[in-house]
């Protein structure tokens, strides 16, 4: 009886990999020539995104991101997706080579799928961001030649009824933040600006407001992150999970959110 | 020295198709039925966690009576099929045709090469998306213990007692019911499998869905709560 090989296990990665697929995302190998580490070609120029952030508030996590990619100076994409939900209660924010960070955001949730429909039950949120983890440190030969991907991730834990977040450095290293986490070459002016805000009893609505001016303030400094579009109707995406579940914030509320902040701003 | 005796070919294939009978006549049976918008599978399980109905992909369910583990190792075998497939391809190329074809083939299979056929029966469902063209119609397939696969219209009942309740189905269903009528017909069918009992207790029955209007993944485990008051309404 045979549909798929010997693999038994619960892992879609692994089942992926016994069959030798050629859809499983390898790490480029270096060349013959012996292309030393950090050499890919600077003018392959891949597509980098840019900020992204999640925080938490009293009673779940909110992840954001802005919607612009470039390819060296060059805008590559306006209205890129930086912040996918990798299943009912928890979401992915990726930062670094969209290519190879996508398609692991992809994995992933082809990964927490196959196992909740193998087991019949979803994996813990800790056991779906160690999954994560080793998802990274998978690609490290890749990002030793510069194609880094380093996410975020977020998710709510039913067993305590809080959201948790974590964040990843390219080995594979996975910690775990009490309060916020930003990532991408704006992570840190939306840090700075989390810093001042973000409040342990913020409510879902103040923890959206955070995250967007957190986004806007990366903009305003960093030429890798895209602000607010109004021109095209391009909003950062915002994404709220708690015991309900995940909601996209839609744009027309981004938008209302955006002209609030921006009012406030010019009273100053 | 003693002589190899003679079978012949036809004779073990009638034993093991007698096993295999005898295996699946034993258990309880599952019924499968469509219902306006949607597809409802409902099985008689007294076990509210070993479950004989179970999710294998956004469109698709799967249904299995008979050996628990046979049927069990089945429906991870489609889930595998299923997940490599949308991951290699995309979502919309995992079909439930396909799969039936790779279970019947792998039943098939297994029941000329081995000793000890597989006691089991399954039923593949299959709903369809009105916001894909082409793909807009439901399917049920099911395929029997020596490979043999059909596919049905409305309603489809695998196990012990299917031909009874087939019988039963076919003079009360009716196209395009809403849930609540499918699934009271459903239970109803059911009940007539166990000798005498009138209705089947609510924590005695497993039932699933595959909802039409659903965006993703379709499939749904109805609690007893959630049946209660489909049935009630």
């Amino acid at each position: 009886m045979r549909l798929f090989g010997e693999y038994q296990g619960s892992s879609f990665t692994e089942l992926l990999a016994s069959t030798r697929s050629l859809a499983l995302p390898v790490a480029p190998q270096s060349t013959a020539t012996g292309a030393p580490p950090g050499a890919i070609d600077a003018r392959l120029s891949i597509p980098h995104g840019t900020t992204v952030l999640g925080l938490k508030f009293a009673g779940g996590v909110v992840m954001a991101g802005d919607r612009l990619a470039t390819e060296g100076y060059r805008v590559a994409s306006r209205d890129i997706q930086k912040v996918f939900a990798t299943d009912d209660h928890s979401l992915m924010a990726i930062a670094g080579a969209a290519g190879p960070a996508i398609e692991m955001a992809r994995l992933l949730r082809v990964e927490l799928e196959h196992y909740e429909k193998i087991e019949g039950e979803p994996l813990e949120v800790e056991g779906k961001a160690n999954k994560l983890s080793q998802m990274i440190r998978q690609n490290l030969p890749a990002a030793m030649q510069g194609l880094v991907v380093v996410p975020i991730f977020a998710g709510y834990d039913k067993r305590r009824m809080v959201g948790r977040v974590w964040k990843f450095d390219v080995t594979g290293g996975r910690y775990e933040e009490t309060e916020f986490e930003t990532t991408g070459s704006g992570g840190l002016y939306a840090k700075e600006s989390l810093k001042k805000s973000w409040r342990p009893d913020a409510s879902r609505e103040d923890a959206m407001r955070f995250a967007l001016e957190a986004l806007m303030a990366a903009a305003d400094e960093d030429r890798g992150t895209g602000g607010v579009d109004t021109v095209r109707g391009i909003y950062p995406n915002i994404f709220v999970c708690d015991a309900g579940g995940i909601d996209e914030t839609p744009a027309e509320r981004v938008a209302e959110l955006h002209r609030e902040l921006v009012a406030a701003r010019q009273r100053r | 020295m003693s002589l190899p005796f003679y079978v012949s070919p036809e004779q073990v294939m009638q034993d093991k198709a007698e096993y295999a009978r005898k295996g699946i006549g034993r258990g309880k049976s599952i019924v499968t039925v469509e219902y306006d918008t949607g597809i409802l599978l409902m099985a008689e399980n007294p076990s509210a966690s070993l479950s004989k109905i179970g999710e294998i992909y956004d469109r698709i369910a799967f249904a299995g009576v008979g050996k628990f583990s046979e049927f069990d190792q089945l429906r991870k075998l489609g889930v595998r099929y299923a997940d490599v497939k949308g991951y290699s391809y995309s979502r919309e190329d995992v079909r439930g045709k396909a799969l039936a074809n790779a279970y019947s083939q792998a039943i098939g299979d297994a029941f000329t090469r081995e000793l000890k056929p597989l006691e089991v029966e399954i039923i593949v469902a299959e709903v369809g998306d009105p916001r894909l063209a082409g793909h807009e119609k439901n399917a049920i397939y099911r395929v029997q213990f020596d490979g043999s696969i059909s596919d049905h219209q409305g309603y489809c009942v695998i196990g012990g007692a299917s031909e009874s309740l087939q019988a039963h189905l076919q003079s009360s269903y009716r196209p395009e019911m809403p849930l609540g009528d499918c699934a009271r017909l459903g239970r109803q069918a059911l009940a007539r499998a166990t000798n005498g009992e009138a209705k089947i207790p609510l924590q005695n029955l497993e039932v699933c869905v595959l909802e039409r209007q659903r965006p993703g993944r379709k499939f749904r485990r109805l609690s007893a709560d959630e049946l209660r008051g489909i049935l009630d309404a």
